[in-house]
């Protein structure tokens, strides 16, 4: 392995204020109370933050129905200038953006800086264009916006999880309030101010910080026709159940627990890449990470020594360093979860971890891997949104297809072979809303997203992202 | 007149391409017939029979899909005085044939309509697709016991879903007499399982069932019963219709299909 020198990126670019209030009508103002967001990587506080209670969300809701009258009246052709507005700045602030993100979620620079942030900017400037096309995208002549959407987000990618939300619903003339992720609410701050310099009209964007009961109180108020809710499976089934029997529209993307399929005819150097990214980028805190290998006998033992070889090379670290590889795990919650599944795992199967070197403070958790893992084993069933892989093998392809599909998520699965007739049979079979052949986690602005079964429902990106912002 | 006695009907479920009684043995009085009451067993095996043929129906072409729910027309046609003795109007009953021939048209048609290449920014093939959500459970309608039937039904199946219907209670006869033009037009068994009794009794069941994908509440009159079927339904996240009460006769637009399709969208790298 080379030896790197650190290669930390400056954090001097952004500005961390002391405190941060709610975003409501257009101006911060003071919450119920406050609590901390920490650097994960260092457990140090970054700032304060303001809690919004139930009264807190009511304006904030307020707001939005207010400004949804002049908002969604707006043109087309407006309401997409003022989105373009915003994905200019976003670029513009783009690096800003991304030490920030790295700093509260604990994700690696280079991913913040080339993968987060570029679908950032990218979503707004796509949503932009449809507003003055929304007529031509298959939903009648003269879609209706919803109203005022309630969106909750998580905390594995705080700003492009707020883009997914926001970008269409804006463009479709809804007005949001938005909850971010407890621990990582500092973008979505961020993200206000760059409202406030695109001259956004007041309350058709508003944040609301805080926790579950924050969000809670978002979801379950009546003055919100649209729930959007992007985390665990669990919160999902509650919602779910909170909106039956109203006439709130809901989106829900949620847990994942993808197989990753490599057969014997697959170039191996490329799928043990992708098998890398898969499950070691942002740390494995992805709902779609390719979490369970199914590798093909023949080939499982060279499969593996080589995954084996290429895990020793990973870096883990110091998120703001450019050469880190697997930053830090969130929360210490998180990382209390990720230990707990592990330690079940390793009472079921065998694990590996490269040698590796954990700093003293912060949550971190080595990459990790468990092999002779059988289907009915909990790391195979449940979903661990750690840097944790789980390897479970087959013969024939009918087989993969069954252990792909054998749980009750469906979110999305890879699928490795040099065998293009395989690939379109193999991915016609897979119970998943995405499926990557010979890659993996790529997202675009352009492509939907979003899961079967108990992975949710409804997509995000592309022209199937607007119909969960239109009245069809 | 004759002095011939005529054969009366019994009438019974239609499970998995079969008419089987119900497993509890109950009926109940309807129409001045006995009727199959079906219980919450009846229901389950109904899913058993809806699982396994649920891959070969979302499986097979779409242009066989079409050419069968177009038979399925047929069929119906032939039958028109049979549902009018049932009390269906002939109006219903020409539009409900017409119904189904609209929609065996869109099953080669729905995946073009809503799926698409995504030009994606880097050199990846990127294609979305709608296909079936899987096992539909349906609470048909009590308004045109026919042509609401027809309306709820043929949707469901023409994208590859395979359906469980709870029949009005009030009126199932023509639910009964669909389910034997369903039965003679080449539909896999299966594919449609009609149960009769009552709905505020079985849905419950099939609401809460964790091997049941979606549930259409169309026919579900009471609020409180469908807040508590769609409460159920939330434990696997199953995809739900809510209550409403459509006019029969007007355009269906194409949201019956929708709501019970997923996307998938699949990525392939260009020249590597």
């Amino acid at each position: 392995m080379f030896e790197y020198a650190p290669a930390p990126e400056s954090a001097s670019i952004v500005d961390i204020k002391p405190s941060y209030g709610l975003f409501i009508d257009g101006q911060f103002v003071d919450g119920s109370g406050a609590f901390k967001t920490i650097n994960p990587a260092t457990e140090e506080p970054l700032a304060e933050v303001a809690l919004a209670d139930a009264g807190d969300v009511d304006k904030a809701v307020a707001a939005a129905r207010k400004a949804f009258k002049k908002w969604s009246k707006l043109p087309g052709k407006e309401r997409g200038k003022y989105l373009f507005r915003i994905a200019r700045i976003l670029q513009e602030r783009s690096r800003e953006l991304a030490v920030l993100e790295s700093i509260d979620n604990g994700k690696p620079i280079k991913e913040s800086r080339d993968v987060d942030l570029p679908l950032v900017a990218a979503h707004f400037f796509y949503y932009a264009g449809w507003a003055d096309k929304l007529g031509y995208a298959g939903f009648g002549p003269d879609p209706k916006p919803i109203g005022v959407a309630g969106q909750v987000i998580p905390w594995n990618f705080p700003l492009l999880m707020l883009a997914w939300k926001i970008a269409p619903a804006l463009a479709c003339g809804n007005t949001v309030v938005l909850k971010p992720a407890e621990t990582t609410p500092l973008t979505a701050l961020l993200f206000a101010e760059i409202c406030q310099q695109a001259d956004l009209p007041p309350g058709v964007v508003n944040i609301v910080t805080g926790a579950g009961e924050t969000g809670s109180a978002l979801v379950n108020h009546p003055g919100v026709d649209k729930v959007a809710f992007t985390g665990s499976t669990e919160v999902g089934r509650m919602i779910a159940r909170s909106v039956a029997g109203t006439n709130k529209k809901v989106t829900l993307e949620l847990g994942g627990k993808a197989a990753n399929i490599i057969f014997e005819d697959a170039p191996i150097d490329q799928a043990v890449e992708g098998i890398v990214n898969g499950i070691f980028f942002n740390q494995g805190h992805v709902c779609c990470a390719g979490s369970r290998l199914l590798v093909q006998e023949s080939v499982a033992e060279e499969v593996l020594d080589s995954l084996k070889r290429r895990m020793a090379t990973l870096r883990v670290g110091d998120p703001l360093d450019k050469n880190t590889d697997i930053g830090a795990i969130n929360s210490a919650e998180q990382l209390s979860r990720i230990r707990a599944l592990a330690e079940i795992g390793e009472s079921e199967a065998d694990r590996w971890s490269p040698p590796c070197e954990l700093p003293a403070k912060g949550f971190w958790f080595a990459p990790t891997v468990f092999t002779g893992v059988t289907q009915a084993h909990r790391i195979a069933q449940e979903e661990i949104f750690g840097p944790v892989l789980s390897v479970l093998t087959f013969r024939t392809p009918a087989e993969a297809v069954e252990k792909a599909n054998n749980t009750p998520y469906g979110l999305s699965a890879g699928v490795w072979t040099e065998k293009g007739s395989r690939i379109l049979k193999i991915a016609d079979k897979l119970r998943a809303g995405v499926v990557w052949a010979n890659t993996f986690n790529k997202f675009d602005p352009t492509s939907p997203f979003g899961g079967y079964k108990e992975s949710g429902y409804g997509r995000e990106g592309g022209r199937h992202g607007l119909e969960a912002y239109l009245n069809v | 007149m004759s002095d011939r006695l005529a054969v009366l009907k019994t009438y019974k479920l239609y499970v998995g391409g079969k008419f089987p009684r119900s497993e509890s043995g109950r009926t109940y009085r309807v129409q001045d017939s006995n009727v199959a009451k079906a219980s919450r067993k009846d229901a389950r095996d109904a899913v058993v029979a809806a699982r396994a043929a649920f891959g070969g129906w979302a499986g097979a072409t779409a242009y066989l899909r079409g050419q069968i729910l177009y038979r399925v027309a047929e069929m119906l046609e032939g039958r028109r005085d049979q549902f009018a003795a049932l009390g269906s109007s002939p109006e219903d009953v020409d539009a409900a044939v017409d119904r189904l021939v609209w929609y065996a048209g869109w099953t080669d048609k729905i995946s073009q309509v809503r799926g698409g290449a995504n030009p994606v920014a880097g050199p990846y093939f990127n294609i979305s697709a709608p296909e079936p959500t899987g096992i539909v459970a349906i609470v048909a309608p009590s308004s045109s016991p026919l042509l609401g039937l027809v309306s709820v039904i043929a949707p469901v199946i023409a994208t590859g879903n395979v359906a469980i219907v709870l029949a009005d209670e009030a009126s199932p006869l023509a639910a009964v007499t669909l389910a034997e033009v369903l039965a003679t037009s080449d539909l896999p068994g299966g594919v449609v399982n009609i149960l009769t009794g009552s709905a505020a009794e079985v849905a419950p069941w099939l609401a809460s069932h964790l091997d049941v994908n979606a549930i259409d509440l169309t026919g579900v009159a009471d609020p409180a019963l469908a807040a508590d079927l769609e409460i159920a339904a939330a434990q696997n996240l199953k995809r739900v219709l809510r209550p409403s009460s459509p006019d029969w006769t007007a355009d269906p637009g194409l949201g019956r299909m929708t709501t019970f399709l997923e996307t998938k969208t699949v990525w392939h790298p260009k020249g590597t």
